[in-house]
């Protein structure tokens, strides 16, 4: 957003937009945060820390309540406009995007517990890179925020089709795992989830870009491709068979 | 010559605003080009071109001393009756000099109706302020049809229900939201083509206000309607073009909501999100 610093006549309606800039800010910290224990509980199948990472996502859930309820009233209080109008709008889905991303995080430690042979799944050499990389766009999206930064914006949101781009990988080597081992589908549709859960970490970080880009520039990031989908790869695979 | 069309292809403007003067679709009802307002020496309307049509309530905003107002009242001549005051430039209603020398201004008037800040109802009965000015300009032929206007007039203005078994009564003895409504139904009454109003809910309460605001919206694509507003978000409720005017310039014109989510003018914004001085 153009010329963000300038500050408003009426101080109280920039200290509610700083509180509330302060609190994206935390809560994007706290789910990047989350990812990154969720991830590390899995690697080290440390349960304890994969519990801290449930328990820890009412914090992220409060604070979207917090974040909304400043929002709303500074919507109905302050009547704000142009820049500001946008930013507020982006603020509020902002929020709740980046609670569904811890979601997903918490959603990860909760299957921590269900994946013992762990050594055995192959595929799941390649997720610590993919939630590198979707950890990265969610904070990318958030310092894009911070900074009014369009080009950052929609750079995250072409970033995003690397995140994709492991899942498809990841995918396809895992429904060859369970051709191979049957005994293990169980645990493999675990990591198949988890790796789902990143990919969807790195849309909603997209997201977060698309509103960032919004309120920096008043119109709508341009449409990007989304690339295959890998449903649709293995369905073709199946049908050239 | 050159500047206009260098304007109307929607580019900068001289005094560095962006602003497309056309009002959007349809022919305009009154065309204003490169108006200048003196007031002895001191210059207080710098350039300004602008276009107004029918189908629009156009909303002009700015900060106290922008000229917003004096540029409303050279639409219909109000600034001649101010000795000092010098006004340039080209005005048509109709594709018509309204300061061409053989213009009757009370004529123009009449087609170009006022309505101030404060209402100012005349100390006669509710009748006889909507029957005045069709009166002195002739438009009824018999009683039967000057009560044919002032019923209308005052059903027009959302007033006719409230006053309709006490037109004899003063104007003056209205509340001051429907003393408004009485002014505009007094100005709606001589068939104008135009409607001019300066501030027009400024000293009433927000319900007067929002009755004002629907009447607005009721009466609006009949006249051209010119509002100008200190409430933005009057100007964004009641319009669909909204003017910025800055210092005696036209810094921003554009369809309102562009004008409240996304303007293009550094100063617009400001002003708008009240980050101004």
């Amino acid at each position: 957003m153009p010329n963000s610093g300038t500050e408003h006549t009426v101080k109280a309606f920039d200290t509610d937009i700083n509180e509330l800039r302060g609190m994206v800010a935390e809560i994007g910290g706290r789910s990047e945060q989350a990812i990154a224990k969720a991830m590390k509980a899995l690697e080290k199948h440390d349960l304890k820390l994969a519990n801290q990472v449930v328990e820890e996502d009412k914090l992220i859930d409060d604070l979207e309540r917090r974040i909304d309820d400043l929002t709303f009233q500074t919507i109905a209080l302050r009547a704000p406009m142009a820049d500001d109008l946008r930013e507020l709008i982006a603020t509020f889905k902002i929020s709740g995007v980046v609670e569904r991303i811890g979601d997903y995080a918490k959603n990860i430690a909760k299957r921590v517990p269900l994946i013992t042979k762990s050594k055995k799944l192959g595929p799941i050499s390649l997720l610590p890179s993919m939630s590198k990389v979707a950890s990265e766009l969610v904070r990318d999206s958030l310092e894009a925020f911070a900074r009014r930064d369009a080009d950052l914006a929609e750079e995250v949101s072409e970033r995003d089709q690397v995140v994709d781009d492991f899942y498809t990988s990841i995918f396809r080597a895992t429904i060859t795992h369970m051709i191979e081992n049957p005994k293990d589908i169980g645990e493999a549709a675990h990591l198949l989830f988890i790796a789902k859960n990143l990919e969807r970490i790195g849309d909603h970080a997209t997201n977060v870009a698309e509103m960032v880009y919004f309120a920096a520039k008043g119109e709508q990031m341009p449409e990007r491709d989304r690339g295959e989908n890998p449903t649709d790869i293995w369905n073709d695979a199946e049908a050239k068979e | 010559m050159n500047d206009i069309e260098h304007i109307e292809n929607g580019s900068e403007t001289a005094s560095g605003g962006v602003s497309s003067i056309s009002a959007g679709e349809g022919s305009p009802k009154m065309t204003t080009r490169n108006v200048e307002v003196y007031y002895g020496e001191k210059q207080a309307i710098n350039g300004v071109s602008i276009d107004i049509n029918m189908d629009n309530v156009t909303a002009f905003i700015g900060p106290s001393g922008c000229g917003k107002s004096t540029f409303l009242r050279c639409l219909n001549r109000m600034n001649d009756t101010i000795p000092i005051a010098k006004v340039t430039g080209d005005i048509e209603l109709d594709n018509e000099d309204i300061y061409a020398p053989d213009m009757d201004v009370v004529q123009l008037r009449a087609r170009v109706g006022m309505v101030f800040q404060k209402p100012n109802p005349f100390p006669k009965s509710i009748y006889d302020n909507i029957a005045y000015g069709p009166r002195i300009h002739g438009l009824a032929s018999g009683k039967d049809e000057l009560d044919h206007i002032v019923e209308t007039s005052l059903q027009r203005a959302g007033l006719w229900g409230e006053v309709q078994d006490r037109l004899d009564d003063s104007g003056t003895a209205l509340s001051g939201g429907q003393q408004q409504r009485l002014c505009i139904a007094r100005a709606i009454a001589v068939d104008p083509e135009v409607i001019l109003m300066d501030e027009p809910c400024s000293a009433l309460d927000p319900i007067a206000t929002a009755k004002i605001e629907e009447l607005i919206h009721e009466i609006r694509g009949k006249y051209a309607i010119v509002i100008v507003t200190h409430n933005m978000q009057q100007a964004a409720r009641v319009s669909q073009r909204t003017a910025f005017f800055h210092l005696g310039t036209l810094v921003e014109y554009g369809v309102t909501s562009d004008i409240f989510t996304n303007p293009t003018q550094e100063k617009t914004r400001d002003y708008i999100t009240g980050r101004y001085g």
